[in-house]
């Protein structure tokens, strides 16, 4: 399988009042066509990965690494007009809440268009056509209608696919999901995982799946990163997460409820101090 | 069956349509805070220890004359009564004589009221151009320099007293450097020169051709006019800024960058769209703010407009003119207020 | 266990600084005290509110020691010495067109300035505030009369409304701080109203209520204290605009009248001789201005301190 995405020591830092804040230390990992998941929990700095890779992290964040490479090519070297190009045409991101990632004032339509636009020489007419394309590859079933509607007429599982039909309008190859279902109810989200899982595998795309969710995360994946405090402190592929080595995957295991197996007791997570300065673990297939 | 009953009397009191339900009950409230602002005046009149009686009639009256006038006055008939006349008179735009003009109030606005509409006219467009974007720019470099300045402009706004600006502004360009004309709206020499169409001398110069009175308008109006501007231009950038610092914190404004798009695209495509609504209520509220601050800065450069007419009427005790001006001004209030919510309805596409 | 602590240890252990910032305070005392004395210290990191800050407590000093700090008296007049410029002989600010020296003037003006200050701080806020709670919280009737009432004063132009008020009264500075008071309440009562609905519906009140508590106890022990924090910011920020407000009246001869060296009156004043003799009406111009300012410096820090999420700077 060839690599898409090379990532060498990535590091994201903030400066803050009490020093600098070292969101990301360290991580490097590879993507090839698969579906790669990043679990974490909060402040674990998986989204900060998902948008250092679009290099999204602005002023006063400060990301570093040895090499972020697409096809070999480094994205940190390009400039900010280059990287324009690669955001959406190449790799592009779904957010968590539709409510807040689209536009309120503007039509679904006028949003889908100009997706297109971005990165086509297209008439508005073609755009148009492309758009409704796009709508009803992601199951939306009065297209015509939802063109001309405004986000907050939506709900949250239709907004969520018209956020993956706009992502996915300009063609690209690497697909980020960051926290794609965690604003959607549970009766919605395998719904929309199975739209989103179709149409990466239709395209040969890449996916980087970030979620809080592990139990989520290795039905849906290929294979499963787990970071803590910044690092990567696990690899394996997702049907052999019950084998995970370390103990804070095996924390995150042992505290999920589950039907099948019921327990007196949920554990309840260890943090070991040690695990924060343990290297990270290299997430290459 | 109960239920039934129940259900028809739970209907609601007006067969009308959502829409007109809602017109009128934006209507009733648009009257009785108009009939509230007619009583306050109305009381306001009634408190003065001025006699106005004595007014009219002067010192020496004989106690027969004062009697009639009182009655002319309609003084006699209870306050009801009283507020009822002066209601109805007020809608049929009769404010009552002026002592100093001896004519009808009305009619002296009318004749005064282009010179401030100018004024301040110009005022929010000075405000608007160089707000509006001082405010965006702000917002998007923030803690930049333009940032630092656009702060001490606004508190600079905030903290000075117009009328002494107008007079700092009025010694510096006029007195010292000569850059603009003094008070007045026009050099004598100008004056009554061109045929007064709409009674705005800037336009009315332009529609007669004659560049020599428009420049000399434009000398006298750049001054006062940039007062006005500088106090909403320090009012709308804020506003703006704050405004546009909202939204540039919005999740759609990365999703626009994920999208490729340019900065300046996203900033004035999306986030500025998101404020437009906003920023009509925020102009809306600084063009009524003029209008209350032509009221300190006429008298300053002699402009002949409603605001210096209020001031001198005041110093006179000509009470039938301040009141008149405080309804109309504070009509003016009203409409601009209602006029940026209907906007607000007509614009947002979330109010729906 | 508590009762030793309530009073804070002079000695030995911990120090006075200690005790405020302690993460367990034992009393309401303390916890009291150590939230004011960490949204100080809040404060003191903003630099132009400490400017705005010492700026006001100038003004207060000016005012309080006026007769000692002045060098002459404000209403003498020398009409040989009139108009004399900054830096003459014993004027530092020069001398007004009936020759009483402006620097004296403008120290005893610093009263006038406080004095309207502090009436309408204390009117305004506390009309607002009553008017504001009571429809809160009453709802019904009582809500829909005093909203609609509040409308109408809120719908006025607040400084011709003032204006109007004081021609019909008469000039003075009562007057003239009762016209602007009348102006001033609307918005205080707005805000109290938005908390008060807010808070009453919350769980804790029901609770009270369960308890026994009648509304007046519940309006003044409960919804109050949470409105202070509000309406302290709205009313510095506002001090400005009423500074302003009066310095206009002032201006229009409506405030406080001659001879009284009200700031705005000694604008007017000044304003015949502004061509050749600038300063008589610049110098008061400047105080203003640097109260205003002070105010609003102040106003800005204690928004950022105490309603970070209105701050949006």
């Amino acid at each position: 399988m060839s690599t898409l995405l090379d990532i060498e020591n990535l590091w994201v830092r903030f400066p803050t009042r009490n020093g600098i804040f070292d969101a990301v230390r360290g991580v490097s990992f590879s993507l090839g066509r698969e579906r790669l998941g990043i679990v974490g929990e909060s402040g674990s700095g998986k989204s900060m990965t998902g948008r250092a890779i679009l290099r999204l992290i602005r002023h006063p964040g400060i990301v570093e690494a040895d090499h972020i490479n697409l096809h070999g090519e480094n994205l940190l070297a390009k400039s900010e007009r280059d990287m324009r190009k690669v955001r959406g045409e190449q790799i592009s991101m779904v957010m968590q809440d539709p409510k807040f990632s689209l536009n309120p004032v503007m039509t679904i339509g006028d949003q889908l268009i100009e997706a297109h636009r971005l990165h086509a020489k297209a008439t508005k007419a073609e755009a148009r056509k492309k758009a409704l394309e796009m709508l009803e590859a992601v199951s939306i079933r009065d297209p015509e209608r939802v063109m001309g509607a405004y986000p907050h007429e939506m709900s949250g599982g239709m907004g969520q696919r018209i956020m993956i039909a706009m992502m996915l309008i300009p063609n690209p190859e690497i697909l980020i999901a960051d926290e794609p279902t965690s604003a959607l109810d549970v009766s919605v989200q395998g719904q929309v995982l199975s739209i989103m899982d179709r149409l990466v595998k239709e395209r040969g795309m890449g996916l980087i799946f970030i979620s809080h969710d592990l139990n989520l995360v290795s039905q849906f994946c290929d294979r499963v990163l787990i970071m803590y405090a910044g690092r990567i402190v696990e690899v394996c592929d997702a049907n052999r997460l019950h084998e995970a080595q370390h103990p804070y995957t095996r924390g995150l295991l042992g505290s999920l409820p589950r039907f099948d197996a019921p327990r007196p007791r949920l554990e309840v997570l260890q943090r070991d101090p040690s695990w924060r300065d343990a290297p990270s673990v290299e997430g290459r297939t | 069956m109960a239920n039934f009953a129940t259900e028809t009397e739970r209907r609601p009191w007006l067969p009308l349509p959502p829409w007109a339900r809602g017109t009128l009950v934006t209507l009733s409230s648009i009257a009785v805070t108009m009939l509230g602002l007619l009583f306050v005046t109305f009381l306001i009149g009634r408190v003065m220890p001025i006699d106005p009686v004595l007014a009219i009639v002067g010192e020496r009256a004989t106690e027969e004359q004062y009697n009639a006038a009182y009655r002319e006055l309609g003084l006699d008939r209870s306050l009801a009564v009283q507020f009822f006349y002066y209601v109805s008179d007020v809608l049929r735009g009769d404010f009552g004589t002026s002592l100093l003009t001896a004519g009808d109030v009305s009619s002296d606005f009318a004749r005064l009221f282009p010179a401030t509409f100018e004024l301040a006219t110009i005022g929010i467009l000075f405000g608007c151009i160089l707000g509006v974007p001082l405010g965006v720019i702000a917002a998007v470099r923030r803690g930049s320099w333009i940032d630092q300045i656009a702060r001490v402009i606004a508190l600079v706004g905030y903290s000075m007293p117009i009328f002494w600006l107008g007079l700092m502004g009025l010694l510096l360009f006029y007195g010292i450097l000569g850059w603009v004309g003094g008070p007045g709206r026009q050099g004598i020499f100008y004056e009554d020169m061109i045929p007064s169409v709409t009674g705005m001398i800037l336009v009315d110069s332009l529609i007669a051709g004659d560049w020599a009175a428009f420049r000399d308008a434009f000398s006298h109006i750049v001054l006062p006019a940039s007062l006005l501007g500088y106090y909403s231009l320090a009012y709308i950038s804020r506003m703006t800024r704050s405004f546009m610092l909202e939204q540039l914190s919005a999740e759609y404004i990365t999703t626009a960058r994920v999208k490729g798009m340019s900065e300046w695209a996203v900033i004035w495509s999306h986030a500025f769209r998101n404020i437009r609504v906003q920023l009509i209520t925020v102009i809306a509220l600084s063009y009524a703010n003029l209008l209350e601050g032509s009221v300190l800065t006429e008298i300053i450069f002699a402009w002949p407009g409603i605001g210096s007419y209020i001031t001198t009427a005041l110093l006179s005790a000509d009470m039938n003119a301040v009141l008149g001006g405080t309804v109309v001004v504070g009509l003016v209030f009203i409409c601009l207020n209602i006029f940026s919510d209907l906007l607000y309805k007509v614009f947002d596409p979330r109010s729906k | 266990m508590s009762m030793t602590s309530q009073t804070p240890p002079s000695s030995g252990g911990q120090s006075l600084r200690q005790w405020l910032l302690s993460d367990t305070p034992t009393s309401r005392r303390q916890a009291r005290l150590s939230a004011l004395y960490q949204g100080w210290l809040a404060l003191r990191q903003n630099h132009m509110a400490m400017v705005g800050l010492a700026i006001l407590v100038v003004l207060i000093s000016i005012a309080l020691f006026a007769p000692l700090i002045a060098p002459h008296d404000p209403f003498v007049q020398d009409l040989a010495n009139r108009l004399q410029p900054l830096g003459s002989e014993g004027h530092l600010l020069g001398t007004d067109s009936l020759g009483r020296d402006i620097l004296s003037r403008l120290i005893y003006g610093a009263r006038i300035t406080l004095y309207i200050v502090a009436l309408v701080a204390l009117i305004a806020p506390v009309v607002g505030l009553l008017v504001g709670t009571i429809s809160g919280y009453a709802g019904g009737w009582a809500d829909v009369i005093l909203m609609r009432i509040t409308d109408i004063f809120l719908a006025f132009p607040r400084l011709v409304l003032a204006l109007a008020f004081v021609a019909a009264l008469g000039a003075g500075i009562e007057n003239a701080v009762l016209a602007i008071s009348l102006t001033a309440w609307p918005p205080y009562a707005r805000m109290a109203r938005a908390e008060t609905l807010t808070i009453r519906s919350s769980d804790y009140i029901s609770a009270i209520r369960l308890q026994g508590a009648g509304p007046l106890r519940i309006i003044i022990k409960h919804i109050w204290p949470l409105c202070i924090s509000s309406l302290i910011v709205r009313v510095t920020l506002d001090m400005a605009g009423i500074i302003l407000a009066a310095a206009g009246l002032g201006f229009l001869g409506l405030g406080a009248q001659p001879p009284s060296p009200e700031w705005g009156a000694m604008i007017s004043e000044g304003r015949r001789f502004i061509l050749d003799h600038w300063w008589v009406a610049t110098m008061p111009g400047l105080a203003i201005f640097a109260v205003s300012l002070a105010f609003n410096l102040l106003g800005d820090g204690l928004r950022d301190v105490l309603d970070p999420k209105d701050s949006a700077s």
